[in-house]
């Protein structure tokens, strides 16, 4: 497993906490229902705090914590399941959130383009023949229809700037 | 009843049969035909390892009567699979 | 039409290169089919009965006689010679290899053609009113509408992984000849007491195992804001669609089980919060993409009187009365071209007529051509004065079957003869059905309706929605067929009922006799339809002529 970050492979540097009893020191990685138990804890202490939701839990849920996550993980249970597309415009568009949106999950090479326009930033990526291919990949297109915010050039915008 | 095992070539779709020495042909009467359970099980393990192996898609054990005038898939669909639509029959084929 | 300009091609060229290197990954085995599968039914490619299927589409059925020329050529290098229109305005391939798609789909991004999204969870080929921009009874021409759908919906990235795919449908005509009720979008054009347009957007239609007519989510919608509605609409069911059962993942099914002021409530709260992003249609960009669709360079004519060579040529005349309609310019004619033949399955033209009727679309239809959901061709602006000529021509093709709107003008899905999906065969019923109903004048004097058949409940062949519906199911290994009577698609959209139960392929050819017979007997006179008469008088009739008394 590694998590790519603008085409590169980096360290995560939280731990995922979501199948542990206590929650460890330093920067975590809690589900929904950790966050809710231990909100206030998690605040007050010291550490990156990153929340996954998981594909029925709608990011409404944590729009008024935004300012808290350093990352918000969304999962894909299946590639098939396209719910967290929405949740990341909601994400990004409606409710501001402007820190690390992860994507994570059965997370495949052929819908890079899909979730970075939609506003994912990392990839959690298995397989080390895979990750050479999604370094390479982050740049294979450059023409798109729809506006989505991404601050990525529409084609209606390069056929206004011609 | 005895049976075959049927699939779709991954490359070119086409409808393939498992054939004694494993390869696949498209001629039904050149097919493998399991008369027991025991061969027929083990016919279509075969047939999933060659899935595995990306050669076909989708193998199944399908039931066939191996009659005087050729061996006839007991399900109509699979009659059909084996010997091409009931219409069209002048296209030209070129596979 | 529509043309691509040096981005749309640039757009295409990347997935094409795309989907090329998706087809060698899964060659070489670095891709499992599980993975594979979404990716190439997002490409149009189906794996079928007897090979891999291509759908190509035809965006709102508009075709230049420069494509349908490629599509010949497709169909003789990776086909056998032919190809299938459907009742989604496409065509399908049936005989396709993997390993020929890139260089195939290369080949279609030359004539500005592709599969992409002709299936798949996804936003499907956006269909319309086959006469648009040319009817006389048009209020306005749809296309660049549809157009700006077409754009908005390909390849968008928050939309490609719904519960279940999404058909769009736009009529700019009261009279709908595109079955907008019956799609998962419906858009409806009206016009205010000021002259302005907007539409009415109808949301929930569909057919399959469930079918439902359509509800109106908004009875008024400026055009300026149709894409912040639709993402809005798109956002909810991305969002809330079932997903356990691919059964009961439409959105007709979460329209229904909200309730539509419910699910108005929530669309209206998402598109209150996008309508003025960069959704907004820029007027700019509309202006541009509605200059592909301004009129040809019609010349001034009169209305040529015809009835002199109507009248020394009865073939001619029939053919006038059922496959012309009427042009809102004067001395021209819509033509419809009948693939509904004797010969051949209904909607199949062979690659010689691809070549041959684009030529005639040259000499006589300012090289265009349209695909009607009813699987017909239809040339939009031919002169009246070229009508004896192109008649003759058409004939020759076997092209002018006169038929249109007419019992043997058959919807009919591929049914068992090649889908996998398929319970029984439906296109050796229709030819039977055409062959019982070929004599002309019997035809004509049945008026019009429609006979829709589909292989199984999936409803590819809309059966729910003909005047006389055939359903071929399976049982005990035989091929059976029910019927449904009083279905329509327009805008009276109705479901057709069930009249009992099916027939043998050796019965239902007979049963479609008698249901026709008691139609005739049943008529107030020859003007009343069959399906007005269904309406009038109900299931009773044809039941007893069907079963009996009993």
């Amino acid at each position: 497993m590694a998590l790519i970050r603008n085409s590169a492979v980096v360290t995560d540097e939280l731990t995922d906490a979501r199948d542990l009893e206590a929650l460890p020191e330093g920067a975590v990685l809690v589900s929904l229902e950790q966050w809710r138990e231990h909100r206030d804890a998690l605040i007050a202490r010291d550490g990156a705090i990153g929340v996954a939701l998981a594909s029925d839990q709608h990011p409404v849920s944590i729009a008024d914590d935004l300012e808290h996550f350093n990352v918000i993980a969304l999962e894909f249970p299946t590639f098939r399941d396209g719910r967290a597309y929405s949740f990341a415009r909601l994400l990004r568009d409606r409710y501001g959130y402007q820190g690390e949106l992860r994507a994570i999950g059965d997370v495949l090479l052929e819908q890079l383009h899909y979730m970075q326009r939609v506003g994912f930033d990392a990839f959690e990526v298995v397989g080390d023949d895979a990750i050479a291919a999604w370094q390479t990949a982050a740049d294979d297109f450059t023409h798109w229809y729809q506006p989505t915010n991404d601050g990525r050039s529409t084609i209606r915008d390069l056929r206004k700037s011609k | 009843m005895p049976h075959m095992v049927i699939a779709n070539t991954l490359k070119d779709g086409r409808v393939v049969f498992l054939a004694e020495n494993g390869d696949w042909v498209s001629a039904i009467a050149e097919g493998a035909l399991a008369q027991s359970d025991n061969a027929a099980e083990q016919l279509l393990a075969d047939g999933k390892q060659a899935e595995a192996n990306d050669v076909i898609i989708d193998p199944q054990l399908i039931e066939v009567n191996d009659t005087e005038h050729g061996r006839h898939p007991a399900a109509y669909r699979e009659y059909i699979r084996a010997y091409g639509p009931s219409v069209r029959q002048d296209d030209p084929v070129k596979d | 039409m529509y043309r691509y300009d040096e981005f749309d091609h640039a757009f295409m060229a990347e997935r094409v290169a795309q989907f090329s290197r998706q087809v060698e990954r899964r060659i070489s085995g670095e891709m499992t089919e599980d993975q594979f599968k979404p990716l190439r039914l997002m490409n149009g490619l189906y794996l079928q009965l007897h090979a891999y299927m291509l759908r190509v589409n035809v965006p709102y059925g508009c075709l230049s006689s420069k494509q349908l020329r490629g599509l010949a050529d497709i169909a003789r290098k990776y086909d056998r010679d032919y190809g299938h229109f459907t009742t989604r305005q496409n065509i399908q391939y049936n005989w396709i290899k993997l390993e020929d798609m890139p260089q195939l789909l290369s080949d279609l991004a030359e004539i500005e053609m592709h599969g992409i999204q002709s299936s798949g969870n996804c936003i499907r080929n956006v269909t319309s009113d086959q006469f648009a921009g040319t009817s006389a009874d048009e209020l306005e021409d749809p296309r660049v509408y549809c157009e700006i759908i077409r754009q908005w919906s390909t390849l968008h990235p928050e939309f490609s992984y719904l519960p279940r795919k999404f058909k769009i449908a736009v009529t700019g005509a009261p009279k709908d000849r595109a079955a907008v009720a019956l799609h998962d979008i419906g858009l409806r054009m009206h016009k205010n007491e000021a002259g302005d347009t907007g539409f009415e957007v109808i949301v929930g239609g569909g057919q399959g195992r469930t079918p439902v007519i359509g509800k109106t989510i908004c009875e008024w919608l400026e055009p300026e804001y149709v894409l912040s509605y639709l993402e809005a609409i798109l956002r909810v069911y991305n969002l809330w669609g079932r997903r356990d059962n691919m059964y009961k993942a439409r959105i007709k099914i979460l329209v229904n089980a909200t309730g539509i002021d419910e699910f108005r409530r929530q669309v209206e709260e998402e598109f209150e919060a996008i309508k003025a992003s960069p959704l907004a249609l820029d007027p700019t960009e509309v202006e541009r993409i509605n200059e592909y669709f301004a009129a040809p360079a019609y010349e001034t004519l009169e209305d040529t009187d015809l009835s002199d060579q109507a009248a020394a040529n009865p073939a001619f005349a029939a053919w006038l009365t059922s496959n012309t309609a009427k042009h809102k310019v004067s001395g021209y004619t819509i033509v419809n071209l009948s693939l509904k033949s004797p010969n051949q399955p209904p909607g199949d033209l062979g690659a010689g007529q691809m070549d041959a009727v684009a030529d005639l679309a040259d000499e006589y239809s300012f090289g265009e051509l349209r695909v009607s959901h009813r699987q017909n061709l239809v040339f939009t602006d031919v002169k009246q004065q070229d009508l004896f000529a192109l008649w003759e021509k058409l004939s020759q093709l076997d092209l002018a079957t006169a038929n249109i709107n007419r019992a043997t003008d058959m919807i009919a899905c591929p049914g068992l003869d090649y889908c996998a999906l398929a319970n029984a065969r439906s296109i050796p019923i229709s030819e039977r059905i055409t062959k019982r109903f070929s004599d002309i004048d019997r035809l004509h004097g049945l008026g019009e309706m429609s006979i829709n058949i589909s292989g199984c409940m999936n409803a590819c062949g809309h059966h729910h929605v003909g005047n006389i519906g055939i359903l071929g199911v399976e049982k005990k290994g035989q091929e059976f067929y029910q019927f449904t009577l009083g279905g329509s698609s327009a805008e009276d959209a109705s479901l057709g009922d069930r009249t009992g139960p099916g027939f043998s392929t050796d019965e239902v050819v007979d049963a479609v006799d008698r249901i026709l017979n008691t139609y005739v007997e049943q008529r107030d006179d020859e003007e009343e339809t069959f399906l007005e008469t269904y309406r009038r008088v109900g299931m009773v009739p044809f039941k007893e002529a069907l079963y009996g008394a009993n």
